[in-house]
This record gives structure tokens, sequence and C-alpha cells, in this order.
């Protein structure tokens, strides 16, 4: 039995690939056609193939669980997930002004804090962030970036609308899936590919590597470039071998490098001491360094912060650049773009309550069961209520934590994500997703073409985390005029 | 390189070695005690003290008997050399240093690695061993053949060839002292010891798959100090003590800021070149091979102040 796209219904909420039952949206038909034309063995076969490829390659993730590291396959359904290209060309745009704006905020935060002067981000905010580091004032980074490296989270809510979830910027991981999904989806569905015009993504590692060399302190052409990961035990260590080979780069761990009374930074090598211009740190801002921060960390490098404030080292992201990376301060994004761009913001915001504030508080404590709360300062979906889904004992829970510490939680209303045919049990479903485009900006600014999209693999599930059961699915941007 | 990723790599080297070196050693022990009549002083006793356990094995066992000595030797967690450990460190390793080594070597350390942590156990019985043993020596050779076929001949094999042959001098070296830890003094007859004796340097020679190359070679019987000879000085042979350190020092040769790590070597070479076999009783053999042993691990210090800590 072949798939018979009359019997897939998204139920009335925004399907990905099907409008409605039998009618593909224009972009995925080519695709939704085709997959028409395969029967279900070989539809299974393909899913096989992929799987058997994501073994091959040895793509992984980390969960820690029972007291142990176990590295799983990468979850991977091989339905693609399509954008017309029009459409991103304007998510593209909503990005790049998003990303700029928050680092004109975040600079201006470690600098003059006019926006606070202003009014327009309340002072106490800053004063209580848990991401601001006072260690970071007066500090100029090349080009005024602070946030080099930034994967948005996107939702499409039931009318269609994309909305900018949260804005991680931080350390923020996924974009090795990114690239090794749609090397899987080559090796196993290649025919697609001749009829549709896709837009690359594995030109990432090269993207990253201009972008980090844009931010070197160095004045000649050469520029060492080390990525400096937690280690083997971090759930991301794949991403973090991934990309440096991928950019021929060094991947140190913090016992590698050693910063010498010059101020300037070294790595341990078999030939000696050499200097590193450029640290692209997946090691959280607290571990970075001893000597300023948590004093116990073995992860970081003594002297590290030293060495970036005297301009010998440049470091992405920027320590202190967390302080953006806030779901408070998210609330503020719109009006951030407002005070420092004077245009109107290309992407909106899901409507967000603050529960600091007393009438928003209210707002969210009496319809509970219809919202998201989410912690200020928490990623990978820890710690969050999805109201819909929630127990009464969940929802109580949630009303006292978020009673006794108001400014750590926002509520917004639940969405209906989006979904996507996923292949479940032999048969297409409409499983609910999100979408995580990665945004560089050095001396210029760039976008991934799509991102990760992540998905819920459960029936009804809205978390899309890998860490909690979450799959994901290679992004098309589909150029239909040029197809 | 890093030095840190090179000693990962010298050390995914060494312990791959120590693997095969260890199933090679208790496989043909096993069939060496097969072969000599009941009551000879040879015993399981011998594998614990020549591979340096003989310590920990007392801690944790009274008996010095087949089932505990193997058990003590492929499958303890707590011996730090069984062979079970030495496969686990190899890929832990490996694990930390993928970006330098060919990709189906990871893949191959991984399966076995699983391979010994499901069937370690079936080696126990005296049915099951050759199966488990043959197939660790299988694919420690695969391995070693991944490495020596695919890798570029750069600063990364040259750690680890180091590790390789400064592995393989060392448990040499261990194998040619079970020969002088089992004196045949209290055999019924000369000839009974005389006789034993051939059966044990007989089973060192296969220990090291040297039977072959030594009978090709020497066209002489099997006698103890013609076997030791070989399996100290003989160059062609590849796991003879004197070609892994003309290794090592090739080496050392094609390696950065190696300070006086030629030298070090050289003082190494010069005690062995100075052990004569058939000038030696059991004893004094054993007093030399010691000192060698330590000669090797000064080589270690060495490598890991020059190239990795210092």
């Amino acid at each position: 039995m072949a798939i018979d796209w009359n019997l897939y219904d998204p139920k009335g909420g925004f399907d990905e690939l099907i409008h409605s039952p039998g009618t593909p949206r224009p972009p995925a038909s080519n695709l939704t056609n085709w997959l028409r034309s395969l029967s279900e063995e070989e539809i299974q076969m393909r899913k096989l193939d992929a799987e058997l490829a994501i073994i091959d390659k040895g793509v992984t993730f980390t969960v820690y669980s029972d007291g142990e590291n176990i590295d799983r396959a990468w979850p991977f359904d091989i339905i693609p997930r399509v954008l017309s290209l029009s459409e991103w060309r304007g998510v593209e745009a909503g990005l790049k002004q998003r990303l700029k704006a928050l680092n004109l905020f975040i600079d201006d935060l470690y600098l003059d804090q006019k926006v606070l002067d202003d009014g327009v981000v309340p002072k106490e905010l800053i004063a209580n962030s848990k991401g601001f580091r006072q260690e970071c004032v007066g500090i100029r980074p090349a080009h005024g970036v602070w946030a080099h490296v930034c994967g948005s989270d996107l939702a499409r809510d039931a009318d269609g609308t994309l909305y900018v979830l949260e804005d991680n910027l931080r350390v923020p991981s996924g974009v090795s899936y990114m690239i090794e999904n749609r090397e899987v989806t080559k090796r196993i569905l290649p025919e697609l590919f001749e009829n549709n015009t896709i837009l690359p993504v594995d030109d990432y590692p090269d993207r990253l590597l201009e972008m980090l060399r844009s931010i070197s302190p160095a004045p000649g052409p050469r520029h060492q470039v080390a990525v400096l990961t937690p280690g083997i035990y971090n759930s991301a260590y794949f991403e973090h071998a991934f990309l440096a080979r991928g950019m021929g780069a060094q991947l140190v761990e913090g016992a590698d490098l050693r910063v010498d009374s010059d101020d300037c930074v070294y790595m341990k090598t078999i030939q000696g001491m050499t200097r590193v211009d450029v640290i692209y740190r997946r090691v959280d801002d607290l571990f970075l360094d001893p000597e300023v921060f948590n004093p116990h960390s073995l992860l970081g490098v003594p002297g590290l912060m030293r060495a970036w404030r005297k301009g010998k080292v440049a470091l992405a992201n920027a320590p202190g650049c967390g302080v953006a990376d806030d779901k408070v301060i998210y609330s503020y994004v719109p009006d951030i773009i407002r005070y420092y761009l004077g245009e109107e913001p290309l992407l909106p915001n899901v409507p967000t309550y603050r529960c600091y504030d007393q009438e928003d508080r209210d707002r969210v404590l009496a319809c509970l069961e219809t919202m998201v709360v989410k912690p200020a300062n928490e990623s990978g979906g820890y710690g969050m209520l999805v109201g819909p889904q929630s127990t009464a004992r969940e929802r109580e829970e949630f009303a006292r934590l978020l009673r006794a510490n108001p400014r750590n939680y926002i509520g917004q209303p639940a969405l209906r994500l989006s979904t996507a045919p996923t292949l479940c049990d032999g048969s297409l479903e409409p499983r609910h997703l999100d979408l995580r485009p990665f945004i560089l900006q050095g001396r210029d600014i760039h976008v991934t073409a799509g991102g990760l999209t992540r998905v819920a693999m459960k029936r009804g599930s809205l978390v899309v985390n890998s860490s909690q059961g979450g799959g994901s699915k290679d992004t098309w941007v589909v150029d239909c005029e040029n197809a | 390189m890093l030095s840190r990723v090179a000693e990962r790599i010298y050390w995914l080297a060494r312990y791959l070695e120590r693997t095969e070196n260890m199933a090679r050693l208790v496989n043909t022990y096993h069939f060496l005690l097969l072969d000599l009549p009941r009551g000879a002083q040879v015993g399981w006793k011998t594998l614990p003290i020549i591979t340096g356990g003989q310590e920990i094995f007392a801690e944790h066992y009274l008996r010095h008997d087949e089932r505990n000595t193997v058990k003590f030797l492929l499958a303890d967690a707590f011996n730090p050399g069984s062979l079970a450990n030495s496969i686990a460190w190899a890929r832990e390793n490996c694990r930390t240093s993928r970006e330098e080594l060919p990709g189906q070597a990871w893949e191959q350390i991984n399966e076995l690695h699983l391979f010994v942590t499901h069937q370690v156990m079936d080696a126990l019985a005296r049915r099951g061993r050759f199966d488990f043993l043959t197939g660790v020596i299988h694919s420690c050779q695969q391995l070693t053949g991944l490495l020596h076929g695919v890798m570029s001949r750069g600063h990364a094999y040259e750690f680890v060839s180091l590790g390789r042959y400064l592995e393989r001098a060392d448990m040499t070296s261990r194998v040619i002292d079970i020969g002088t830890q089992t004196h045949p003094l209290s055999y019924r007859s000369q000839e009974e010891a005389a006789n034993i004796d051939v059966h044990v340097w007989t089973s060192i020679l296969r220990a090291l798959n040297a039977y072959q190359m030594y009978r090709k070679d020497r066209r002489l019987a099997v006698n103890d100090a013609d076997v030791a000879a070989y399996l100290l000085h003989d160059g062609n042979f590849p796991r003879s003590i004197r070609h892994c350190l003309d290794q090592v020092e090739v080496c050392f040769g094609n390696l950065p800021l190696r300070g006086n790590m030629l030298k070090r070597s050289r003082v190494a070479r010069q005690d062995l070149d100075q052990i004569k076999p058939a000038e030696l009783d059991g004893a004094a053999l054993h007093q030399r091979l010691d000192t060698l042993q330590m000669g090797i691990s000064e080589i270690h210090d060495g490598i890991r102040e020059t190239w990795f800590t210092g």
C-alpha cells in the first residue's frame, strides 16, 4: 500500500507539507508526489538505510542516565520538512535584525547602559539577572559583537504565523545535526534532489570559520582557531568534534591551554607552545576561568578572562552575552529592536507574561492549563510546565514555584505547534515540530538556510528536545521559482 | 598535534598491544599446562607474577588455581592489567582522539570492546577459552593492520608506533621471564627436567608467535639460551626486543623537540646488548631482564616528559 495523502489529516492544525487532506502545499508538492510513488516496503527500506547511515557515520548524542553516559544514535525521521524560499527570505531578514539588535543591547549593557537609563528595559531586571557578568563591564569585543553564534527557536502556530520562542545565545547546539541530517537525506533520497532546488547547508563550517577569523586579534592572514570543549562527557561532544574537524581547527580542552605572563593564550602541542588567536568556546561562562568565576572549575583556563580583556584572544561567544538569553529579557526584544534600529520587528514574539509583574502573574496563575510556564534561565526543555498537558498536581507545584520566585518565570499562551507528516510504525502521522536556525555575526552576518527541525515523536506531544525523546528532520528551503 | 591527543594515541596503541599480548599469553599457557606432567612445578601462579599483578592477586584470591588466575588476567575489573580493562582503556583513548585516527578504527575498537564485554566469561571455562582468545587476537591484528595500512606517516602514526613497540618490548621481556621462573629443580630426573624445559621454551616462542620464525632461522632444537637470545637480539623478528627498540629509535628520529630521547633509548639498547643468555643461569637472566624492564619504563617516562606533560 502506497501513501494515500487523502487519509493524512492534520485535523485543523497547521501542517508544513499538507494544506488539507489530499492537497499538498506548493513547495512540498514534488516531495509528496514522489513519496506517493513509493511502496510501503520501499519507504521502510529507506528508513532502515537512514538508520544504518547514522550508525555508520557515528552520529550520536550523549544522554546522562542512571549515573552513566550513553551515546545514542541520533533520532531522525526521513520525511523532510519543507519551507519556501520566499517565506524564508523574510525569516532570514527577521533573524538578522534580531541578532543585530541583541548585540547592540548587550554591548550597551556592558558600556553605558543607555537602554536602562531611557527606561526601555527596567534596571532591576539586569541587577537580578543570572547572566549579567560584572567582570565584563567596559570590555569592547571586535565589531561590538558579543553573541557570535545564536540559535533561535521558531515555532508556527495554527494560523501559520512563525513566532520566535527563544534566542539561545550562550552555547547553542544542534548545527552539526542539521548538516548530518542533510547528508543522510542525500544518501537515502537522492532522486528528490534532481527535481528540486534545495538550498545547501553544508557551508556552515566555512561560514563559522570565516566569522571566527573576522574577530581575530592577530594581524596576519593566519589565525589559529580552537574549539574549546568541556570534554568527552558533554552531551554535545559529537558536535564539538564535528565543527573542529569541519574547520580544520584544534579541538582543545581547558587543560591543553595556558595563559602566559604575556597574557597570550597558548596550547600545548608536541612541537611546543603554540599561540591561539580565537577560541570558539563551548564551555559555560562560569567555568571559563577559575581565576574569575567558579574557582573549582577544571574545564576552564586560569587567566583566560585576562587575556580576553587585554584583546590577546577572541572568545566566541563572549562571556556575559547570556544576559540577553533570559526569557524575561526576551519579552523586551521587540522594544529593543525598535530602540536600537528604529525598525518594527519583522518576526513576532510569542505574547509573554512576566511573572514579576503582579497583573501578569495573576493572569498566568488564573489560566495555568492553557499556558506554557518557563523558567527564565534554563535550556533543554527542563523545568517547564506545558499547561494543556499537565496534571492538576503539577499545576499546583508550579503555582507555588512561581509565587516563590516570580522573577524567574514567564508564562506564554500555549501555541498549537504546526505539524509535519512523520513516519510512525509504518504510516504517516502528523507530529508537532519547531525549527532552530543558526545565525552567525562577526564582521558580517549570516543565517543558515533553514535550520534544525526538531519533532516530538509522541502523538500530541509538544516537547521536541532530543534529551526528552524528540526526533529531527532534514529541513529544506526550496526555491520554487527556479525549479 | 596537541600533546593530550598525542598521549591518548600513544596509550591507545599500548593498550591495544597489551590486549593482544594478554590473549596470546593466556592462550599459550593454557596449552602448555595441558602438555606438562601432573605435579610439575610450572603453574598458573607464574602469570600474575610476570604481568606484575601478584600483589593485587593476593589481595583478592587465596588459591592460585586456573579459574582464579584466568579470571584475574582476563576479566577482573580490579586488575588494572586485565584484558577487559586494557580494551576498555584502548576504547576510551580512541574516543578522545578520533580526529587523528581512521574512522573505521573507532568502529572496530568499539566492536572488540563489545565482544570482550559480552563474551569474556566464556573464557573462564576451558571449553570456550580458545575461541574467545583467538577472536581477540584476530581483531587486534586487524586493527594493527588498519592503522598500518591507512594512517598517513605523520606525527600521529609515530605515536601509534611508539606505544606499540614499547609495550611489545616490555611484554617480550616478561614472557622470556617465564623461562627463568620455572626452575626444574625438584623433578624426579634430569631427563624429566630437560623435557619440561623444552615444553616451556616452546611455549614462550608460541606466546610471541615466534615458533615458526625461530625454526626457520635457527634450524636448531629448542633450547633455553638460544630461544632467549633469539627473542632478545634478533632484529629481524618483529617481536624481539631488539627490533622493538630499533623502531622506537626510528620514531624518535621522526619527532620534533626530541631532546635527549635518543640517548635514553641508547642506554636501554646497551643493557640489551650485554645480555648473553648462554652465559647466565636463570636467576642471573631474571636480574638482567628486570634491569631491561626498568630501562623500558625510563624510556616511557622520557616520552611523557618530552611530549606530553613537559
